[in-house]
């Protein structure tokens, strides 16, 4: 087996990631966990793990991401928007527009031919086209965050949720249950809903560059459908896009 | 009336430059912190900045004993202030005063009280600052006096409309309104004639309200003051165009208060003639505003008050530097224009030429002239949303300058008052992610 040379943890604000590279920048071994707030914690006890799955000498350097990032103890801490560039960058190795749905905050970022950051975009100070949004009103329609791509699949025609604000659209969803909507139609409006203020956000950068998409949202089949459709474009979803701040952020400390 | 003329008097000659003096000898006596110094970003501090302390001190502890002495106006500041001068006003700066309410976090507090009142937390947070401080009376500068005259110039937004005829109803007194209209390409000759007709009526009113008349002498001087502190106050912005910058943006929007609150007066101008001078000593000293300047930037819009320490520091540290400022600009752009041969005629023209009050194509160019006199590589452009007027239009200016400037730009969504339509994490994050974009 290649020796370990850097490791990368990305802190996100619902899930703790991290992987370990070897010198080549290929991947040995990574971590997925729901985050714990006592992210110190959750590092210390993760990154033991994975030394020791790896073999990694203690002094291995970490590059750190995420909202957690500076509770890290890192060689290097950088920016998701940066970490997330160069992970997607080191996998297509051109420029493209990444999509990245995170729990918190969503952003779009156009990575240059020379994988360096152009412009981004973010949503602001509000969790409309965040999975926040899904979270929330999922929860209210009593459907776990993992059942909802297969629902949507299944039903006949998506109820058009025209709030993409969290606040609204759950009352808005509250309402369209009432009016006795099939809960299938609602998640798959969701998908929608979110799908259309992502491609809003998105709009301008895409000229014709190719479209990925990375994050846990990725991993939801109906929601890539759905993006792909509102930005009349095919999104391609990055391989382990769970994993792809991770990796940009082992990336920018490997020696 | 005359003990009244006397407190003022006494306020401004006597205890004012006494109480800055203390200030001095408090710091002078005050123990040295013992430990190792802590490293900063930052460059020495400009010796401008004890004066800038002294003159605006004075200026607010006078302005508490100004009421009943002399003739008071609040004034918004795209103002024609000059004009008052001669009549012996006291200007009072509502908006440089919801400034300092900014830098000091009382906005929320105050706030409160209004939106109580039924006004909405949209409005601009320096609306909200000064009516909450106007209805409580509560202000971190002890006392604003109260005004005879309210005048309003409608060429920075509608808003100072709104709000000025709310303090026209609290204190019942008269509102001059200077209304004009917004600026295409150039501002037609009837356009131009429109305002000057209004600053004439201005002066009837100002004439009749202090029972003097303005000799068209003393008006040519107080324009030619105006006119040369506004070209000093340039001079001033001007030695940022070296390598390093003497100075840095944040310094920029602290020292501009005497050329918005005393333009036309000499203690102004003396003012920025020695800031001009040590700026440019420093520049031929090598002295930066940052240690180590490696980026030069941009920005656009008010600066957000009440954070003002903690971006400079996130950029100091990372060796960015704001070189100029759309905002601090504007003082340079409209002064320079107003004329002591036609005092009306050149006043109509400035303050109708004011940034908020034309076009996008006019501000792109602006900006595509600032960033490469100054030779920028990126902009940041606060989109404020207490202040609309000034951040229409930015994802439209962002794409232009990206493209035709070639730079890189960012919109940071924030607010130049209420911390509460501010998110210091993610404004932190967007920034870091925007500086890192440059490695
Ligand atoms: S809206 Fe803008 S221009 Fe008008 S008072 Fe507020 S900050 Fe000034």
């Amino acid at each position: 087996m290649t020796r370990p040379a850097a490791i990368g943890v990305d802190v996100g604000s619902t899930t703790w990631k991290a992987v370990v590279l070897d010198a080549s920048g290929d991947v040995l071994d990574r971590i997925v966990e729901i985050g714990n707030p006592r992210i110190e914690e959750q590092t210390t006890k993760n990154l033991a793990v994975l030394k020791e799955r790896t073999g990694a000498a203690t002094d291995i350097p970490v590059g750190a991401t995420g909202y957690g990032r500076k509770r890290v103890a890192a060689s290097r801490v950088l920016t998701e928007i940066t970490c997330h560039a160069k992970g997607a960058f080191r996998v297509m190795r051109s420029a493209g527009i990444l999509i990245d749905i995170g729990g918190q905050d969503s952003k779009i970022i156009h990575v240059e031919p020379d994988g360096r950051v152009r412009d981004f975009a973010m949503n602001d100070k509000c969790a409309a086209g965040t999975g926040r949004f899904l979270e929330v009103i999922l929860g209210r329609l009593h459907v776990s965050f993992d059942d909802a791509p297969a629902l949507a699949a299944r039903s006949m025609r998506s109820v058009a949720v025209s709030s993409t604000c969290t606040v609204f659209a759950e009352s808005e969803v509250i309402s369209l249950v009432a009016q006795g909507e099939s809960v299938e139609g609602i998640v798959a409006g969701l998908h929608a809903s979110l799908a259309s203020r992502i491609a809003s956000l998105a709009g301008k950068f895409a000229n014709g560059t190719s479209i990925w998409m990375s994050g846990g949202v990725a991993l939801n089949s109906v929601m890539v459908d759905a993006i792909s459709k509102a930005m009349g474009a095919n999104v391609r979803v990055l391989p382990e896009p769970q994993f792809v701040g991770a990796l940009g952020a082992a990336l920018s400390v490997l020696p | 009336m005359i003990t009244r003329r006397i407190q003022y008097e006494i306020a401004g000659n006597v205890v004012g430059p006494f109480l800055t003096s203390l200030d001095k000898w408090r710091k002078k006596l005050r123990p040295k912190k013992k430990g190792p110094k802590k490293e900063h970003p930052f460059g020495p501090p400009l010796e401008s900045v004890n004066r800038l302390k002294d003159i605006m001190t004075r200026y607010y502890f006078q302005g508490r004993y100004a009421d009943g002495a002399v003739p008071v106006a609040w004034v918004t500041s795209g103002f024609p202030v000059e004009i008052f001068r001669p009549l012996g006003f006291w200007t009072v700066y509502p908006e440089n005063h919801a400034a300092i309410c900014s830098v000091q976090r009382v906005v929320p507090e105050l706030s409160d009280v209004v939106e109580k009142e039924g006004y909405a937390r949209d409005l601009c947070g320096y609306a909200r600052a000064d009516i909450g401080s106007v209805m409580t009376g509560k202000t971190p500068v002890g006392r604003l006096p109260k005004p005879d005259l309210l005048a309003c110039c409608t060429n920075i937004c509608q808003t100072v409309l709104y709000w000025y005829r709310a303090l026209a109803e609290h204190f019942k007194i008269p509102l001059v309104l200077i209304d004009t209209p917004y600026v295409y390409g150039e501002a037609p000759e009837h356009h131009r004639q429109y305002v000057k007709d209004q600053l004439l009526e201005l002066l009837e009113v100002a004439q009749k309200i202090t029972g003097k008349t303005i000799e068209p002498e003393a008006l040519a001087e107080v324009t030619r003051k105006a006119n040369i502190g506004s070209k000093l106050w340039g001079r001033c912005l001007d030695a940022s165009k070296n390598k390093p910058a003497p100075w840095t943006g944040f310094d920029e929007f602290f020292h501009m208060a005497p050329i918005v609150s005393l333009r036309g007066s000499d203690e102004c101008n003396d003012y920025y003639r020695g800031l001009a001078e040590e700026l440019e000593d420093r520049v031929k000293r090598g002295v930066g505003g940052l240690k180590k300047e490696t980026h030069r930037l941009m920005w656009d819009n008010l600066p957000i008050w009440f954070n003002v320490r903690g971006m400079s520091d996130l950029l100091a540290q990372n060796g960015f530097n704001f070189v100029c400022t759309t905002y601090t600009n504007a003082w340079y752009e409209a002064g320079k224009v107003i004329d002591e041969r036609d005092p009306m005629g050149s006043a109509a023209k400035a303050y109708t030429h004011i940034i908020l009050n034309e076009d996008l194509p006019k501000r792109l160019s602006l900006m595509k002239r600032l960033a490469r006199e100054y030779d920028v590589v990126g902009a940041v452009l606060h989109s404020d949303r207490s202040c609309k007027p000034y951040s229409i239009g930015q994802y439209d200016l962002k794409d232009r300058l990206q493209a035709e400037a070639n730079i890189r730009v960012m919109v940071l969504e924030a607010d130049h008052a209420d911390p509460r339509a501010f998110s210091a994490e993610q404004a932190d994050n967007r920034l870091t992610a925007f500086m890192e974009s440059f490695a």
